[in-house]
């Protein structure tokens, strides 16, 4: 690690400043990730500002029926959080699909959306890695890429995005709200992340003196009718190979709302208006959640090691969907995929 | 005897281990200790122009940069870095020379007066290297193997039996590069005693062999060193050699005469020595009838370039199934990488799982039922050297494993069995590892309260040492067990070898024996002497330790207490030491034996394996101690599924560097992959192997595990995966 | 290298409450929780298995929840209530938790003991596991290399139904 200093910011404004005046800053909050790669000597930062005591962490109801998380709540209140369990289960099984116990009561909300890649050229500073030091060239492209992205790539970066909780956001439709120095705006969590293009370095689109402050979920919520199906090397404590977040409504055996969300496949949580659009208005059988997955699949390109997620995202994708038709989503403890 | 021996008695340790009081290497503190962090190589091979600390050593609180360049003296004779456990060639010398042999190799060690301060200015030390062309990949470099050893003579011709055989199986299994991964990160505090001594609290499984090692590479006098690791945080192998830290920590201790403290990260370890990937070739012929005519089989396996490590992977097929013809073979391929070394079962793991893979393949060619085939082959002798056994309850195991697992009801059909959308597979195999045992010495101090403390240099690596020692202990000398304690795992202590190969239980408990029956004729001397004693009159070697008394044998009821004949004497203590070792016997082979059976539920099309059950049933002589014996099985177990399934260092070979050093991507099995896990220990006196009949169980439990559960995936499947680990996207289309 | 020795941070005084007993101690901004509790206060009980939120053996009580505290900067908890295995013990009488561990055999190296029963008194207190494969997937994040899980399983099981 290296040495930095340490400031505490006393309201989102003074974060903000604090962000403005060390262009080598950081935010802190679970600092989950960022300690660890900190560790690595992967992040380097000159300052950390520690946000963790920010009053960000009210859960409230929006006018529109929807719900605003503050940035700061921690990921497992959220999951448990009795307005989350019955009316976003989705988000709830999601969250308790990542990390474990632990890392789930420090890690926030916010912190989770800003979450780093798994790829372990981006953690090795031994090897090349454009999102670690642009312009070294990407390690992964012809080196070992089983666990990488198959959608969204781009010649400097192969890297996936490790959050399970943001595929539920996705999904969702959940928006982020973002403070700066310019006030405050608000983006769709699907416009949030990036695809690596040309410039892997950057994740998001946060600005350098931005502060996440709050998730919103509009109300559509997906009370009955979705399941978080998340594959992976072992159980529990891993990063998913491939997940998906499946979310749909029905009027007898007919889909009239679909949403469709895969993880641990692209740059960012990878959803598809098409995939979603095609499966609206169709009975809900294996056929049209195939046709769907293939849409929501479509233009994967695999490396030399990562073929297997292609078939295995679209199998996963029919089976998400299948639990969320028969309301029999995945339990995150119980492993038998019924 | 035998209050203790045989029960389910609670570790004697388990209070410290609970409430945090056991300290283990890296947690001993001393007056102005300081903290070492090392700096790795970051290619695999090639040699160090320049290595410049300056910028690290401007830190406030940086003391010092060990380099090749710049450190005290080290020995340079090479028989000074040989340990006992050392294979042939030239051990690996930290910060010897300028010489970069393998990827995270330690080239200098930054020494701070805070940790946090060396870790940081670590990352100041500039290396510019010049690098060598490099290999690092077994399957590329196979070509190039050379043959090392021979474990068992070939016997008739398995090449002409093979190719006239009427059923062949043949095949390559690969077993990947694992590492130990103990959850004790390598730690060594070296206490700066005055004086040129040195006292040092190392992560080691043999406090002697490290003792020695460092006396003859720092040129110290035994007794200026004492080496001590009385918690060990897991080993498996990974502390028979010193590692590379303690030449560190004691290097820096020497250079500021200070105590310092060097502790590996979790990446640094995967420098040290791993299980080495081996290809593993199998060939089998057998007849219709499932009589074996041939078995072949060779190993390819990955060694560095400085040592030939090599164990015993193929040869196991000569304790297990008759064969008239057999041919064994074991290659090295030496690899710009560190030296493997021993881990959980050497050998063993490894050749066994191809073997009983093998043998699963050739039983589905034969139509016949997995445990018809091997009882068909099963040999009553160890065929290598044409000896019996001195107890062999292999067939028990399948027997009564087979019926705790319900083999009968096993439709052997692949793909026959489901559960809604899941495949459901059986699958069986046998494991098998030799029951060794070493001299080890036992001092034991009786005092007069009836306490007796039971002192030897053996480590307790979590297998339960300090239990049995102390259990053995107090039904030899008929003392309650809280009235023994244990000393454990300190150089000065009497003599002990590493603790490995399943050798220690029945080593240190001869041993215990062996003292104890000194202490008994001492105070049997002791109570006879008693004027009037009811003792008097009775055979030296009809009297008995029992409840607290020297008693005579029977219902004589003749008892004079412990206490009263050591005062009588007017002695406070009685001290006995004896060196323990077993008379040769060439006679008989001895081994420990397994059938394991496991259950696996896949998910037809997603691949995904959940192991839900396991059975070991286990041929191990006499268990000392059934709970912490079943623990071992049960972790052997553990062990076993993670290799099957998700056990591999995976290695970039264009960098020559590991991509997954660590504990997130480096995959073992964590709470939610374990299901259950049936431990039975079959019957199996054995009065010829040693007295109290013990064999060991450290190695056992792995043994065959990862075959079992492979062969329960075929089953389940109809896929055969012969790469291990049995990732799911091995079972996708 | 603007992070290097021109701008060495001053130490801050923290004031921790550790097993009901308050600490002050000066830390740097990087000293981690873990490394706080264990070169600092010599309390060596909690374990560093990775340093890296691997493991869980760094797992300790924060305010009563379960964390990896070898991710957790001190200076961010300053004034913060911590409980850490040798918290457990109270008046000399182990914890239902320890003692289920010795009862079930839940270990045998004992260095993931700490974090594991540190995590399952958290895992206690949350009230979220009711049966076995909750307590698994629960427990995840304490590995166990020597392989206890089912002992484990069965000593929370035991502390569950006692307390």
């Amino acid at each position: 690690m290296n040495n930095f200093q340490y400031s505490r910011a006393g309201d989102v404004a003074d974060a903000i400043r604090l962000l403005a005046a060390d262009p080598g800053a950081k935010l802190i909050a679970g600092g989950t990730n960022l300690i660890d790669l900190m560790k690595e000597n992967v992040e380097r930062p000159s300052r950390l500002i520690d946000i963790s005591r920010l009053p960000l962490r009210d859960i409230e109801e929006t006018a529109d029926g929807g719900l605003r998380i503050g940035a700061l709540v921690p990921n497992s209140d959220l999951a448990y959080h009795p307005l989350i369990n019955q009316r976003y289960p989705l988000l709830a099984s999601a969250i308790l699909a990542g990390a474990s116990a632990q890392l789930r009561n420090m890690a926030s909300v916010g912190g989770n959306l800003m979450q780093r890649t798994r790829c372990p050229y981006f953690y090795d500073t031994a090897t090349p890695c454009n999102k670690r030091r642009p312009g070294t060239g990407c390690s992964a492209l012809d080196g070992l890429n089983r666990n990488h992205a198959i959608l969204g790539t781009s010649k400097s970066c192969i890297a996936t995005n490790p959050s399970d909780m943001s595929v539920a956001l996705a999904a969702l439709g959940a928006l982020v709200h973002i403070a700066g120095p310019m006030g405050a705006r608000s983006v769709a969590l699907t416009d949030f992340h990036r695809l690596p293009d040309d410039k892997p370095n950057l994740d998001t689109i946060l600005g350098r003196s931005e502060i996440i402050t709050a998730i919103e979920l509009p109300p559509h919520s997906f009370p009955r009718n979705y399941s978080y199906l998340k594959i992976r090397d072992r159980l529990s404590y891993a990063f998913a190979l491939v997940s998906v977040a499946a979310a749909i409504e029905l009027e007898g055996n007919a889909i009239s709302e679909a949403r469709l969300a895969l993880g641990g496949v692209a740059h960012k949580p990878w959803r598809s208006m098409e995939a979603e659009a095609a499966l609206r208005g169709q009975a809900a059988t294996p056929d049209h959640f195939g046709h769907a997955a293939d849409l929501l699949l479509q233009g994967a390109t695999p490396r030399a090691h990562n073929g297997f997620k292609i078939a295995l995202a679209r199998r996963a994708v029919v089976r998400a969907l299948i639990q969320a038709a028969s309301a029999t989503p995945q339990s995150q403890a119980h492993k038998k995929i019924a | 005897m035998n209050a203790y021996v045989g029960t389910p008695t609670s570790r004697i340790d388990g209070r410290a281990k609970v409430t945090g009081a056991a300290k283990y290497a890296g947690e001993f503190s001393a007056d102005g200790l300081v903290h070492g962090f090392v700096v790795e190589a970051t290619i695999p091979r090639g040699r160090i122009v320049r290595l410049d600390a300056t910028e690290a050593l401007k830190v406030a609180g940086v003391l010092e940069v060990l380099t090749h360049a710049h450190r005290p003296p080290l020995a340079d004779k090479d028989e000074a870095w040989k340990d006992e456990v050392a294979p042939e060639g030239l051990p690996f010398r930290p910060l010897y020379d300028d010489m970069i042999k393998f990827n995270g190799q330690p080239i200098a060690l930054v020494v701070a007066e805070e940790w946090e301060t060396a870790k940081f200015a670590a990352t100041l030390v500039r290396i510019d290297y010049e690098q060598d062309g490099f290999a690092t990949d077994l399957e590329a470099e196979r070509g190039r193997a050379s043959e090392m050893d021979k474990p068992h003579k070939p016997r008739g011709d398995a090449k002409a039996a093979l190719a006239a055989a009427a059923l062949r199986h043949e095949a390559d299994y690969l077993v990947p590069t694992e590492h130990h991964n103990p959850m004790e990160l390598y730690a060594t505090t070296t206490v700066w005693e005055g004086g040129g001594k040195l006292t040092v609290y190392d992560k080691t499984q043999g406090v002697q062999n490290v003792q020695k090692f460092l006396c003859a590479v720092f040129d110290k006098k035994p007794e200026e060193i004492r080496v001590l690791s009385p918690y060990v945080g897991g080993a498996f192998g990974s502390g028979l050699r010193p590692q590379y830290q303690v030449v560190l920590a004691t290097l820096a201790a020497l250079a500021l005469k200070r105590s310092v403290r060097v502790v590996l990260t979790r990446q640094q370890m995967y420098g040290l020595g791993y299980r080495p990937m081996t290809i593993e070739h199998v060939a089998l012929g057998a007849r219709p009838d499932g009589t074996l005519d041939a078995i072949s089989h060779e190993a390819i396996a990955v060694t560095s370039r400085y040592e030939d490590f090599s164990r015993n992977d193929t040869g196991w097929a000569e304790q297990l199934y008759k064969s008239s013809n057999s041919h064994f073979s074991h290659k090295l391929v030496d690899l710009d990488v560190s030296t493997p070394c021993d881990m959980r079962a050497p050998g063993a793991a490894s050749g066994v799982c191809a073997l009983e893979c093998a043998m699963d393949e050739l039983a589905v060619a034969l139509k016949l039922d997995p445990i018809e085939l091997r009882l068909k082959c099963y040999s009553d002798r160890d065929q290598s050297e044409g000896l019996p056994y001195t107890s062999k309850q292999l067939r028990q195991c399948y027997a009564r494993g087979g019926e705790a697992f319900g083999w009968a009801r096993r439709n052997p059909a692949p793909r026959s069995m489901r559960e809604g959308k899941e495949l459901v597979g059986w699958g069986m195999a046998t494991g098998v590892w030799e029951a060794l045992q070493m001299p080890v010495a036992v001092r034991i101090v009786l005092t007069a309260n009836g306490h007796a403390e039971v002192s030897c240099a053996a480590s307790d690596i979590g297998t339960g040492t300090y239990t049995i020692v102390a259990q053995v202990a107090a039904d030899a000398l008929g003392l309650p067990i809280e009235n023994i304690s244990v000393r454990l795992a300190d150089s000065t202590l009497p003599q002990a070898p590493v603790e490995g190969g399943s050798w220690m239980a029945a080593s240190s408990a001869h041993a215990v024996l062996g003292a104890a029956e000194e202490i008994r004729r001492e105070l049997v001397h002791l109570a006879k002497a008693i004027p009037g004693s009811p003792l008097a009159d009775l055979d030296a070697a009809a009297v008995t330790l029992v409840d607290g008394m020297i008693a005579g044998n029977g219902k004589s009821g003749a008892a004079v207490s412990i206490p009263d004949a050591m005062r009588h004497s007017k002695l406070e203590r009685i001290e006995k030491e004896k060196l323990n070792q077993f008379a040769e016997d060439k006679s008989h082979a001895r081994n420990t034996h397994s059938a394991v059976f496991a259950e696996v539920k896949i998910d037809e099309e997603l691949g995904v394996i959940r192991v839900t059950r396991v059975v070991s049933a286990v041929a191990a002589g006499r268990i000392l101690n059934t709970k912490t014996g079943r623990s071992q099985i049960m972790g052997g177990v553990v062990w076993g599924i993670g290799m099957a399934l998700h056990e591999e260092t995976v290695m970039d070979h264009r960098f020559g560097r590991i991509m997954n050093a660590n504990i997130a991507e480096y995959h073992i099995p964590v709470n939610a992959d374990i299901r259950d896990i049936d431990v039975i220990f079959v019957d199996e006196p054995d009065d010829r192997i040693n007295r109290l009949g013990i064999k060991g169980l450290g190695e056992i439990g792995i043994v065959g595990v990862p075959a079992a559960i492979a062969n329960a995936v075929y089953h389940a499947t109809g896929k055969r995966i012969r790469r291990f680990p049995i990732t799911l996207d091995k079972l996708l289309d | 290298m603007a992070d290097i020795t021109d701008q060495i941070p001053e130490r801050i005084p923290i004031n921790l409450v550790v097993n009901g007993a308050r600490r002050t101690l000066e830390v740097m901004p990087w000293t981690t929780l873990l490394d706080a509790l264990r070169d600092r206060l010599d309390l060596t009980g909690t374990k560093k298995g990775c340093d890296h939120g691997q493991c869980g053996a760094c797992t300790v009580l924060v305010e009563g929840r379960r964390v990896n505290s070898c991710l957790t900067l001190a200076v961010m908890k300053d004034g913060a209530e911590v409980t850490t295995i040798e918290g457990l013990v109270k008046d000399g009488a182990l914890h239902p938790l320890q003692q289920a561990f010795i009862d079930h055999d839940a270990f045998q190296c004992g260095y993931c003991t700490p974090g594991q029963i540190c995590s399952a008194a958290g895992l206690l207190a949350e009230g979220r596991a009711r049966d076995a494969d909750e307590i698994r997937e629960l427990m995840s994040g304490n590995l166990c290399r020597c392989g206890a899980y089912p002992n484990i399983v069965a000593a929370i099981e035991q502390a569950m139904s006692r307390s």
